[in-house]
Parts: C-alpha cells; structure tokens; sequence
C-alpha cells in the first residue's frame, strides 16, 4: 500500500472537516465538522508509526481520542447552556461580541 | 634718565600735587557736612579740608620749585623728569598717568596752587552763608586738582583727562546758582562752546598718536622736531589741537562763552576764568610748541602771519573793543581776559615763547587781583551788585586796600613800567617787531592803547565821581541793614540767598575799617604785591633773566635770540599807555562827570556813532549769529529730519516688520496650519477611522467567520510555504 | 497510483472502498439538510475510520475508536441534538451566510496538501504488520509518555466537572 493513499484520503477528510466549520450554521454541527477533522488526523498518525516502525503516533491518536471526548463534553455543556440563555443555537445569529 | 638720580623728593613726588586735593574732593563730597551727634564733623562745612589741601599742595609746589631751581643751576641741558605708571594696556598701547616735570611744569604747579590757596581763602569769607557752601569747596578742589593733573601730565591722554575735569567744574561752578535760569544757560554755553574746541583737541590727539604712535608729550614732542616726519601731518595736528585751545582760551570766534561765565561767583572768576583755566589752552600750545613751531612755521624766513599770531591779534582787538560798552565790572575784566589771552597766543605765535608765558605768571596774579578787588567791592560796597553805573562810584576813600591793590594790579595790566605787565606784556610786543611780525606790533601797541583806556573807564566808574546806588548808601550811611530796604533788585548773577539778618561778616584790617574783611583783604594784598614784584624775577630792563633760565629747557624748539632791551624800543607802548590814560580820563570826566558837556549822549543823538554803540552792545552779533543761526540752522533741520526718519523710515520698518508678521502668522494659519497641519492631522484620524471601518467588519463576532479566516490564512500560509520550499 | 501495488491488492481494494464511503459520509456531515442525518453519517465516518486503523495494524486504536469514539462522543452528540431542540426532518438551511467561503479556502488547503503529500512521500510503500502489541503499547503510554497520560487524566476530570457546572439548572 502506498503510505499515500492514507495522507491523501485524510487531507481530503481534513478539509471537508474545514468546509464544515466554515459552512455550518448550528453550533452542533460545526464541532461534528471538527470531530471529522480529529478523525482525519488520526488517520495520519497511525500511518506514520507504521512508516517509523513506532508507537509514537499510536500513543497519540489515543490521546486525540481521549481529548476529542473531553472536549466534545464541554463543548455541547456550552451549546447547551447557550441554547437555554438564547433559544438558539444558530451562530449568526450569536454575533454579541462584534467590535 | 639722568634727571632721576639727581632729582630731589620734591620732584620725584610732585604726582602728590594734584592727588591730594582730588582725595580732598572726594572726602568734602562726602564727609563735608557729616554731623555726629548733633555736632557737625567740620565746623566749616568742608572748606578747612578745601584750603588745607590746597596749602599742602602749595607748600608741596614750592619744594618742588626750589630743587628745580637747584637742578638747573646745576646741569646744562636739563631733563625733565618724568615718571609714569599704566593703568591701562590694550593691544600694545599703553595707557598711562604720571608726571613730566620740567620748568613749564613747575612755573604752572606754583601759580596754580597758589592762586588756588589765596581765592580758596578770599572764598571762606565772600561764600559764607552761601546755599551751596560745601559744594563750592568741594567743586573748586576738584578744579584745583585736573588743573594740576593737566599741568603736569605725563601724556595727552592724562592732559585730556585734566582739561575735562576743569571743564566739567567751570560748568558745576557758572552754574553754582542754577535756580536762576541765565546762571544755568551761562553754564552750558561755556561748557558747549568749549566742547566745540575739544572736537579738535581730540582729533589733533589722534592725529599725533596715528603719526607718532604714542602719546607721551616727549615722544610727541620729539616727533614733530624730527626730519623724516611728513610736514603736513604737523600741520594738521597743529591746527586740530589749535582749535581746542580756541575754544579753552577764548580766542576768536569761540571767546563768547568767557563773558557769559561771569555769572558764576567772584572766586570762580578770579580762579577759572582769568588765571588758571583760560590759559590751559595756551599753556597746551606752549607743551606741544614744537608741533605747533614746525606745524605753522613760526619763526620761518619770510612769515609774517601765521594761524596762532592772527587768532591772537584779532581776539586783542574786538575783545578790547567790546570792554568799553560794558557796565557790569566783572564783565569789563572778563574781556581784558580774553584780551590778554591774546596776547599770550600772539607771543607764541611770533615765537616769543619764554615772554608768552612769562605773562601767563604774571597775568594770573594782576587779573586775579583785579576780580578779587571786583568782589570785594560788591561783597562790601555795593551790596551784591556788579553794576558800575548803577550802584558804584566815589568809592576810593571808603575802600583803601580794594583801591589800592585795585589801582597796583591795573598798573600791571596796562603795562606801566616797573609793574610786572611791563616785563612781560612789553617783550611780547617787543618780539613781535623784532621776528618780523611787524603787523602784530601795531595790534599789540593799539591793544595796550585800548587797555589802559577802558581800564580808566572802569576804574572812573568804580572808585571815582559822585556814589550812585547801592554805593551811595554805603558812603553815607555805617549800616548794611538800612541798604536792605532800599534795595530792590539785586543784580542777575551773584544772588546770594536773602538775608534777613545781618550775615557774621568777617572783621576788616585794623588800618582799613571800612573795608573788606581780612580774608578779603589779604589775599588782595598779596596778590598786590606779587603784580609788583614778580615781573622781577625776568625783568629784561634790569638784566635778570632768572625765569629764562629755569624754563628754556621747556621749549623744544630752538627759537630766535631775542633783542636786548633797550628803553628806546619800549617807548612806543609808553607813549600808548599815556595816550590812553589822558584820553580816556578826559572823555570820562566828561561823560560821567557832573559838567553840562557835549559828549553826553553822544551815541543816542549820532547815528553813526549809536549804529557802532550797538553793534558792540550786541557783541558783533556773533552771539546772534551762533545761536539764532547757526544752531538753529543746523539744530531745526536736523532735528526735523531725524524725526522724519525717526517717524517714517524706522517707524515704518517697524511697523512694516509688525504687519508683515502678521500677515504672514495669517497666511501660515489659513494655509499652513488650516489646511496642511490640520489637514494631516485630520487626515490621519480620517485614514485610521477608515482602516477601522474597513477592518471592522472581521470582528463580526461570528465564530464561523473567524473559522474561516483562521483556515484561509493557514491555507495561504501552507500554500506560500509550499512555494517557497519548491 | 492505487493499483500500483503487487502482494497487496486486496488491502488496497478494502482501502479504496472504505475511504469512499468514509468520503461520501464525511460529505453528509457537511451538506445534509438534517442533523440527525449528520450525525448518523458522521457515525459511519467513525466506523470507516476504525476499518481503517485496522488496515494500520494498529487494532487497540481501531477498538478504542469504536468504544470511545463512536459508543460515547456520538451518544453525546445525539444528546446535544436532543437537548438543543434541532427539528428533526428538514430544516430550512443549515448553512450560515457565507458557507462558499468555505469552498475555496478547502480546496485551497486541499490543492496545497495534495501537491505537498504527492511531492513528498512520493511512491513510499507501506507495509502494516502486526508488530504492535497492546502490551507495548501499554508500556509506552505508562513509561516515556506517563506525563501527558496524567495530564490527559485532569483534563477529563476538568472537562466533566466542567460539563456538569456548565450543565446544570440551578
């Protein structure tokens, strides 16, 4: 197998992840856009021990992995309290901070 | 120098003379009316100090004069002995005050110190009660002191420095009674007219400093005798400081300010304005008489006229002249000055140099006396007055020592034999005949003519005839106290202050109770005597030639051998004296006299003879001519002129400077600080604003945009990075 | 490029249809009208993922990604669309006002990354073997890699007490 056929396909996961954040509009959706881009990295990483003969890059996609947990927790607690304070989750409409 | 290890104390220290009553000024200006405790510190107000300095100095003059005498005795071709010490040195030239003291020195410090002595002492009694007593000491030490500094002066910057100082007191002295306004113009015309002549003074300095490039008189002296010096920087050096003594000595045409300084009191006339200041300016062309002598050429083969024997002769003539219309006494002798000064300018012009100031001695002690007689005649007689019509006359009993030194010291003046005018006046005229200035004999035997002519006249009007006046009451009555009521206007100068009681008079001389206090009438009795007998001393008839002897070294010049006296060549001026005396008694008589005559009214009814009344009544007109037109010509359009430019050209710079300021502050505010300061300053907070504006929309506050732009910058970033890399 | 490969043409085979639907599902995720679809999709993405680790020999991740992964983050993520009341079925734009920004700025980064990816591994060849070991893995995350294990601990301690603060009603 080419060590290219693995980058390749998560560089193209990693930037449907990107549109994804750009593009979406509920807050739900965009960090399921960044989970694909988590996952896309891990896809990487996991490439590369085999092209090191390492376990480095195991370690850390477990890590992502673990991270990715922790942050998706907060990060839908936050969506939640939002939505109870506004009734919405739609981020044009969560402009407050515009200078 | 040889004179330095033979010369005594006396003349090694004859700087003192000078310095000691110039302390003596400054300890009467300030200390002269001290009091401590009530008490006053000088009991006479300052004058003992006056007269005591002058007596030290007289006594200093007199050792000097002695170990002169001593010196010369003893040495051939004596030098003078000169000292200096610089005050003051600027780009190599030294500045220097010393003395330079030869036989003209001494002949000066001796007279001037004890002329100064006998007035200072005439002035405690003639002064007292006077409302500026200290001051007039304290301004007549001063005199004293620059006139000595200039007698002596090592160099022409110290003599400037003398000759200043005497001119500033004749001004503080004229005008001692300022309060009435003709005192106070008086003043300023002698000062003015004088500082006119110093304008050459100093131009003829500068002249000898540029040529000679010093200023010692020695080296000035020695400069205008050597042969590789140009003649015609001499000429013009002889000239310049020849106007300067013109105004100093009141020569024609700058004599008009000497009769006006009458005006001052009796002892500064008799001091400043006959003896010792007048003839500063002769005294200087006798110091410098070798630039003067190769400047003019005097003495030259075939010269008959030259600058100094003119001036002098002219001034013998009108001054003479304008004696005879004058009705005030002091004003009568004032002209005689001026009359003899000429002679003395006339001596030194025809290279008389030793019998021209041979009459400066003389003249100094007669016409002192005679001013001082004038004094004592109004101090006692005539009640403050100087007027001979008016408050004189018939006087000669009541005032037998003001007559008698009055009647000796016009003897000398006319030049009668065996009076000191004789031995001095006489060698002049002499010597004018005998150097070939023939024209100026006849002046000086018409001047002598002319002398004893109105000197009769105002002896007439004095002493002589019915008392008129003040006088009048003096003769017959005992008391001053009684003239006081009478009296109504006292005479323009010599005001003293109103007194209403009887002022503490001095006590008169036991053989005189009449006349004038002893303070008065000792200092005439000394100067009396001294017109007898000082001629003596060079008396050309008798063969003593001691002053010739102790001066000659002062002369610089070898000048022409004078002609052995005979009695024939003084006839002529005898015969003139006579004449003058007969003829002026006679018309006298008749005029003043009690006689019906013809001659009474003469000049009111002739119209030739009033038309020359009032022409020398009004002085030749020059007074008219200086002031109404030649200061009023230059004065008025000068000062019109300096106002115009004062008003337009300065003023309108000024003000052209002041608007174009403004102008410009104006332009630069509208354009400059409006539009282009402001206008980058505006511009700036316009371009930040806009920047603002523009950028503001990415803080839109959307997380989706910042996503976008977090991603877009890293994908422009991977992309450049890329570019670069490959 | 895919079928240049000798002993492994049916790794590859499995790889190209797994990253196709690992594609296609990520595309869901970002396009589809409605969330739950989204998620769902993202779901398969997950498992697409894991069939992948698998072709890595990397088993322990792949098991791990399926357990923690899928078994936990999605549930929240379900919980989430839940709780926050999306309207289930079609709504009317998921999409924010500027989602075609998006569209150059991806294909930006992916034209970037392709170009670098294809410069610079070239033809590298891989060849997965199953030298792995859970027990070595162990052994790495608890002996050169124990600190960031620890740190990783707090941060799931921080992030559920954090959720729980967040979260809660009072």
């Amino acid at each position: 197998m080419l060590l290219n056929e693995f980058l390749l396909l998560g560089a193209v996961l990693f930037c449907i992840g990107v549109y994804g954040v750009i593009a979406r509009k509920n807050a739900v959706m965009v960090l399921m856009s960044i989970e694909v881009i988590l996952n896309s990295v891990n896809i990487n990483l996991l490439a590369f021990t085999q092209v090191h003969n390492n376990l480095d890059g195991n370690v850390f996609a477990l890590y992502i992995i673990a991270v990715a947990a922790a942050e998706v927790g907060v990060g839908l607690a936050m969506v939640l309290l939002i939505y109870r304070n506004r009734k919405s989750i739609s981020l044009d409409e969560l402009s407050e901070m515009k200078g | 120098m040889l004179a330095e290890e033979t010369a005594g104390w006396f003349l090694e220290h004859a700087w003192l003379i000078p310095l000691i009553p110039g302390i003596a000024f400054a300890v009467i200006i300030l200390f002269g009316k001290r009091e401590i405790g009530g008490r006053r510190v000088f009991p006479l107000a300052g004058a003992e100090i006056g007269v005591a300095s002058m007596v030290i100095g007289l006594v200093l003059a007199i050792g000097t004069t002695y170990q002169w005498i001593h010196y010369v005795r003893g040495v051939e071709d004596p030098e003078p002995v000169i000292k200096s010490w610089t005050w003051w040195q600027s780009g190599g030239v030294k500045f220097g005050l010393g003395e330079h003291i030869d036989g003209l020195a001494v002949a000066m410090l001796l007279l001037v110190t004890f002329i100064s002595t006998l007035v200072q002492i005439y002035s405690l009694e003639y002064v007292r009660g006077d409302r500026r007593f200290t001051h007039f000491f304290a301004s007549i030490t001063l005199f004293s002191a620059g006139m000595l500094t200039m007698v002596l002066a090592e160099n022409m910057v110290q003599l400037i420095l003398g000759w200043e100082i005497m001119g500033l007191c004749s001004f503080l002295l004229i005008g001692h009674w300022w309060e009435e306004e003709p005192n106070s113009r008086a003043a300023l015309k002698a000062f003015l007219t004088v500082r006119v002549g110093d304008v050459g003074l100093l131009v003829g300095t500068a002249i000898m400093f540029g040529a000679a490039g010093t200023f010692t008189i020695r080296g000035v002296n020695e400069w205008a005798v050597d042969p590789s010096t140009g003649h015609t920087v001499v000429l013009w050096a002889a000239i310049a400081l020849f106007i300067g003594c013109i105004g100093k000595s009141g020569q024609f045409p700058l004599h008009t300010w000497l009769p006006d300084a009458m005006a001052g009191p009796t002892p500064v006339s008799s001091l400043l304005h006959s003896s010792t200041m007048v003839v500063a300016g002769v005294f200087l062309v006798a110091r410098l008489y070798p630039v003067f002598h190769t400047g003019l050429m005097i003495n030259a083969a075939g010269q008959h006229f030259n600058l100094i024997a003119v001036i002098g002769g002219i001034t013998i003539v009108i001054a003479a002249g304008l004696a005879f219309v004058q009705n005030d006494i002091k004003k009568v002798l004032a002209y005689s000055t001026v009359s003899q000064l000429g002679y003395m300018m006339m001596g030194l012009g025809v290279g008389a140099w030793v019998p021209a100031v041979f009459h400066i001695f003389t003249h100094a002690f007669f016409k002192c006396c005679l001013f001082l007689c004038a004094g004592s005649v109004s101090h006692t007689a005539s009640h403050h007055s100087f007027d001979m019509k008016k408050d004189m006359g018939g006087l000669a009993r009541k005032l037998p020592v003001t007559f008698g030194t009055w009647m000796v010291a016009t003897a000398a003046l006319c030049g009668l034999p065996l009076f000191s005018g004789f031995f001095s006046k006489d060698e002049i005229i002499d010597s004018a005949g005998h150097f070939h200035y023939g024209v100026f004999l006849v002046i000086g035997l018409v001047g002598a003519f002319m002398t004893t002519a109105y000197m009769t006249r105002a002896t007439y009007l004095t002493f002589f005839g019915e008392p008129r006046g003040a006088a009048a009451h003096f003769v017959h009555d005992d008391h001053h106290a009684v003239a006081h009521d009478t009296h109504d206007a006292h005479a323009a100068h010599d005001a003293h202050d109103a007194h209403d009681a009887e002022p503490v008079h001095g006590k008169p001389l036991p053989f005189a109770p009449t006349d004038s206090p002893w303070l008065i009438t000792v200092p005439l009795l000394i100067l009396g005597f001294c017109s007898i007998f000082s001629g003596y001393i060079n008396a050309a008839a008798f063969k003593t030639h001691y002053f010739d002897r102790w001066i000659e070294s002062s002369i610089g010049v070898g000048l022409p051998e004078a002609e052995a006296f005979k009695w024939v060549n003084a006839l002529p001026s005898i015969i003139m004296i006579a004449a003058g005396f007969t003829i002026s008694l006679a018309i006298c008589l008749k005029i003043f006299g009690t006689a019906d005559s013809k001659l009474k009214g003469l000049t009111a009814r002739n119209p030739v003879l009033g038309g020359g009344y009032q022409f020398l009544v009004n002085k030749y007109y020059l007074d008219y001519l200086y002031e109404k037109v030649i200061v009023h010509a230059i004065a008025h359009p000068i000062a019109a002129a300096a106002y115009w430019v004062n008003q337009n050209v300065l003023d309108g710079v000024v003000n052209a400077v002041g608007i174009g300021g403004r102008k410009t502050g104006d332009w630069v505010y509208k354009n400059v600080d409006q539009r282009v300061v402001d206008g980058a300053v505006n511009g700036s907070g316009t371009v930040a604003r806009g920047t603002g504006g523009v950028l503001q929309p990415v803080q839109s506050g959307k997380v989706s945009m910042y996503g976008a732009l977090l991603f877009g910058a890293a994908a422009v970033g991977a992309l450049v990075l890329v570019l670069v890399n490959s | 490029m895919l079928a240049a490969s000798d002993l492994d043409v049916a790794q590859n085979i499995a790889f190209g249809v797994i990253a196709l639907i690992m594609v296609v599902s990520a595309i869901n995720v970002v396009r589809s009208r409605n969330v739950v679809h989204a998620a769902l999709s993202l779901v398969a993405l997950m498992a697409g993922a894991a069939a992948q680790y698998l072709l890595l020999a990397a088993e322990f991740v792949a098991v791990t990604q399926v357990l923690v992964y899928i078994g936990a983050v999605m549930i929240l993520f379900l919980f989430g669309v839940m709780l926050t009341r999306a309207r289930v079925g079609r709504e009317t734009d998921l999409n924010n006002k500027n989602w075609a920004v998006g569209i150059p700025v991806a294909l930006l980064m992916l034209g970037a990354m392709v170009y670098v990816l294809l410069k610079g591994f070239g033809d590298d060849r891989l060849h997965p073997t199953s030298q792995v070991s859970t027990a070595e893995l162990s052994d790495s995350i608890f002996k050169p890699f124990l600190l960031p294990f620890w740190a990783l601990s707090f941060v799931l301690l921080a992030a559920v007490i954090g959720a729980i603060v967040l979260a809660r009603k009072d």
